[in-house]
């Protein structure tokens, strides 16, 4: 393989890995509040991107518009899910809870299915789609919007724990929901909040990443399998390491695609899931977080 | 009435049923549902012990399932092996692979083994579609001979019903022993806390993946059962939202109990064909599906989440509580 063509396979990954970093992220922020993995994630993203699409190409709202108003409402989809299936099952094992988001993740894609049908949408870039040229690869401007955006969502999410007097009681349920819940925060605000923030930036991936991949209704599954693929490698519950870890999934998966024989193109989801499972067998606390002793 | 007598009872209505089915109607549509009735049950068995007893969900098992209806069908097709020798080959096979995937993520604690087996069970179904001639490809694999008896061809559906329902009932036999021996009481100790379980020093990653390779050789035997029975697979019927309503299936018959598994496999494919039927009819119902199996799971989960086994015969089948003196 050539530099230039090196630099592609590498541009591509950065690009489609910040989508999955977001992804992995917002795994990791309902997996801290709650101890669930959330199944549905990939479909927050499928939605993000089908709402955008609807805004932007057929109601031709301005950009800026339309992507807040998939961010929002995906945002609101959250919240109602979670007071309605996830909240009143806050006493049962997690198990259960689980379980409840492969149903909610199945009837989210049916209804994604319902609306949109089975066709891919093609959404046209933020900004046109011409392409600089570097070292002989192609970076196209949206490529930078996506990479742009992202560095953004998570500088904001890390502010917004950081700095604000949410962001610092949602942290306290991570660490500690009974000890948060003595000091008067309310847990399942917190968490309610959780899932709006989660499913928030996972639509933003999945707007943002439209103009590159086509928004499909039945892209979800994929696309949550590699940001839980990010997160693990992050180790599960660092949310720095889950957006490393989501970059990493992409750079992995175009490298991995572009030094693969011709003929093997069609393995390239075959290929992500392999990374996940070669990270669960071989270093499930993940690439990026110290060995930790299991307490019980 | 003592624990066991119920239990007993339970097993002559069951095996009542299963007698009295074939003899009351001969129409080929009915015993074609009932012998896919028979094979999701088999499968859904084995998802049950690991979900009620394991604490462990698998959405990967469509892919077991595959793996056996593959294994055979090449076998037999390419190799001109015994289709039973085939059978057994193929559950090997199945074992080992479902021991690779369950061994490291079984041990962590947690839920890794679900995204595992999703991971899993999507490659898997890659691997059918890319793999050429071998496995046929997206357009499958025909030519699968019948299971013969002897000179009995297992050609029909009531050969197939009559071959696999004993079946389920040894399963159904099977489970009830098995929870009853060492393996059930470390099992139900994990379920109630893996902590106390492993202070008593039981190895609980062992008998998780002791469990969850058994749910795949199941799996891998309906598999092989379906491919002999219908002579033709392609990769269709091992998606992964077949996976997901596998794990429907016991939700909604009850995970932790006898008979939980097999009556959500019939309430399931009994839904199944009525949304056939009237997708029949009225085309845009077949899209439904999907939403209506995921709104059975979520509704399920949140007013019935012992399952309809619990619901209807509270007491009957019941394998934890009160009267369990085994």
């Amino acid at each position: 393989m050539t530099a230039s063509a090196l630099l592609q396979f590498l541009l591509t990954g950065i690009t489609v890995g910040s989508a999955y970093a977001l992804v992995a992220l917002g795994f990791t922020l309902i997996y801290n509040a709650t101890g669930i993995i959330n199944f549905a994630q990939g479909e927050f993203v499928v939605l993000g991107g089908l709402l955008f699409f609807t805004f932007a190409e057929v109601l031709h709202w301005p950009l800026a518009v339309a992507l807040a108003a998939a961010v929002i409402i995906v945002a609101l989809i959250a919240v109602i899910v979670e007071r309605l299936a996830i909240r009143p099952l806050m006493d049962h094992p997690v198990l259960s809870r689980i379980i409840i988001t492969i149903g909610l993740s199945v009837i989210l894609r049916g209804s994604a299915k319902l609306i949109w049908g089975v066709d891919a949408h093609s959404v046209r870039p933020f900004s046109g789609d011409a392409s600089l040229m570097i070292g002989g690869a192609a970076l196209q401007v949206q490529y930078l919007w996506v990479m742009g955006l992202t560095a953004l969502a998570v500088i904001a999410v890390r502010l917004f724990f950081d700095k604000t007097i949410t962001g610092k009681a949602m942290q306290a349920c991570a660490i500690n929901a009974e000890a948060a819940r003595l000091v008067g925060i309310s847990v399942p605000r917190m968490v309610q909040a959780s899932f709006a923030l989660s499913a928030g930036i996972s639509a933003l991936a999945g707007a943002v990443i439209a103009p590159v991949t086509f928004a499909s209704y039945d892209a979800g599954i994929v696309l949550g399998v590699k940001g839980f693929c990010g997160a693990i490698i992050g180790g599960l519950g660092n949310g720095l390491g889950a957006v490393l870890g989501g970059v990493l999934v992409g750079v992995l998966e175009n490298l991995g695609v572009g030094l693969a024989p011709t003929g093997f193109a069609g393995l390239q989801d075959a290929f992500a899931f392999l990374i996940l499972l070669l990270v669960l067998f071989l270093r499930p606390q993940g690439l990026l977080s110290r060995q930790r002793t299991e307490g019980v | 009435m003592p624990h066991r007598r119920r239990e007993l009872l339970g097993f002559i209505v069951a095996g009542a049923v299963i007698v009295a089915l074939p003899l009351a109607t001969r129409n080929p549509y009915l015993l074609n549902v009932a012998v896919f009735i028979g094979l999701h049950s088999m499968i859904a068995i084995g998802l049950g012990l690991l979900l009620g007893f394991a604490g462990q969900i698998s959405l990967g098992h469509a892919a077991f399932y595959g793996l056996g209806a593959y294994a055979t069908g090449i076998l037999t097709v390419h190799y001109h092996i015994n289709p039973w020798l085939a059978l057994v080959i193929g559950a090997a096979v199945t074992a080992v692979v479902a021991f690779l995937v369950g061994r490291p993520t079984l041990r962590l604690h947690g839920h890794y083994l679900a995204m595992a087996t999703l991971g899993f069970g999507i490659i898997v179904r890659i691997l059918f579609n890319e793999g050429g001639e071998f496995t046929g490809g997206p357009s499958g694999l025909p030519g699968i001979p019948h299971l013969a008896l002897g000179p009995l061809v297992l050609r029909s559906d009531l050969h197939m019903y009559s071959l696999i329902w004993p079946l389920v009932l040894v399963q159904v036999v099977l489970s009830r022993h098995l929870l009853r021996s060492r393996l059930g009481r470390a099992l139900r100790a994990i379920h109630d806390s893996e902590i106390a379980a492993r202070s008593c020093a039981i190895d609980t990653g062992r008998h998780k993946l002791m469990i969850f390779v058994l749910s795949a050789i199941y799996a891998s035997v309906a598999g092989s059962l379906f491919a002999h029975s219908i002579s033709f697979v392609n990769p269709n019927p091992f998606s992964f939202m077949v996976s997901v309503e596998l794990v429907v299936m016991v939700i909604v018959g009850g995970a932790a109990t006898l008979w939980g598994p097999v009556i959500g496999a019939a309430v399931l494919t009994i839904v199944h064909q009525i949304i056939v039927q009237l997708g029949g009819l009225y085309e845009p119902i077949k899209d439904l599906d999907v939403v209506i199996f995921g709104l059975i799971l979520v509704l399920m989960l949140l007013y019935q989440p012992q399952g309809l086994a619990r619901l209807r015969l509270p007491r009957l089948g019941r394998l934890t509580g009160e009267g369990d003196d085994g």
